[in-house]
C-alpha cells in the first residue's frame, strides 16, 4: 500500500517538474515574445497542475487531511493562465512588437488590414 | 521520499533563476511581463512544495492568493502595454 501511495505521489510530481523545466528552456531559447508566451502560459500551467496534484495526494493519503483548496487553486489556474497569456501576446502585437523572421503566417495582421481597407 | 521532494524543489528553483535571466535581459516589455507571469505561476508550486516539506497545511492558503495576484498583475500590465491606461473609462476617444 505504501509503495502504491508513493507512486501516486511521485508520478505527477515528476511530470510537473519536467514541464516546469521545459518552460524555462522555452523561455530562454524561443526567438520572439509570441512563442515565449506560448511556452510560458501552456507548459507552466501543466507543470503547476502536476505539482499541486501531487501535494494534494500527499496530504490526502499520507497525512489524511483532505484539502479542497488545492483543487480550487488548480481550477482557478486553468481558467486564468491561458487568458493572461492570450491578453499578453495580443497587447504585444498592438504595441508593435515584430514577430521573428521564422513566422510563416500572420492571421491577426491580415484581419487588421482587411478591416482598415473597408 | 523527502530527498525526492528536495530535488524537485531545487529543480524548480533553478528554472525560476532562468526566468529571472529572461526578466532582466528580455529585449521588449512583453517579454519581461511573460517571464514575471511564469514566475508567479512557478512560485505557487514552490509554496506547495514548501508546505509539503515543512509538514503544515497552513501555507496552502497562499496558493489561491498568489494565483489571483499573478492573474491581476498580468491583466493590468497587458492593458497598460496595449493602450497606456489600465482602467477603461470610455473618455479617451
Amino acid at each position: 500500500m505504501e509503495i502504491l501511495i508513493n507512486i501516486l505521489v511521485a508520478l505527477p510530481m515528476v511530470v510537473g517538474v519536467i514541464f516546469t523545466l521545459v518552460t524555462a528552456i522555452g523561455l530562454l531559447r524561443f526567438p520572439d515574445p509570441y512563442t515565449r508566451a506560448h511556452a510560458a502560459s501552456k507548459s507552466s500551467t501543466v507543470g503547476v497542475l502536476g505539482i499541486l496534484l501531487s501535494v494534494f495526494l500527499h496530504f490526502w493519503l499520507v497525512e489524511e487531511h483532505f484539502n479542497p483548496r488545492i483543487l480550487l487553486g488548480i481550477l482557478f489556474l486553468f481558467i486564468t493562465a491561458p487568458v493572461g497569456g492570450h491578453m499578453m501576446s495580443r497587447a504585444a502585437y498592438f504595441a508593435g512588437v515584430k514577430p521573428s523572421e521564422l513566422t510563416v503566417k500572420d492571421e491577426l495582421g491580415e484581419d487588421i488590414r482587411r478591416i482598415k481597407e473597408k | 521520499m523527502m530527498i525526492f521532494f528536495w530535488i524537485s524543489l531545487i529543480v524548480i528553483v533553478i528554472s525560476m533563476a532562468l526566468f529571472v535571466y529572461r526578466l532582466i535581459k528580455g529585449p521588449t516589455a512583453p517579454d519581461r511581463v511573460i517571464a514575471l507571469d511564469a514566475m508567479g505561476v512557478t512560485l505557487i508550486s514552490v509554496v506547495a512544495l514548501l508546505s509539503l516539506l515543512v509538514g503544515t497545511s497552513f501555507y496552502l492558503e497562499i496558493i489561491l492568493l498568489l494565483a489571483i495576484l499573478s492573474f491581476i498583475g498580468t491583466v493590468a500590465f497587458s492593458k497598460f502595454i496595449e493602450k497606456g491606461e489600465i482602467f477603461d473609462r470610455g473618455d479617451s476617444d
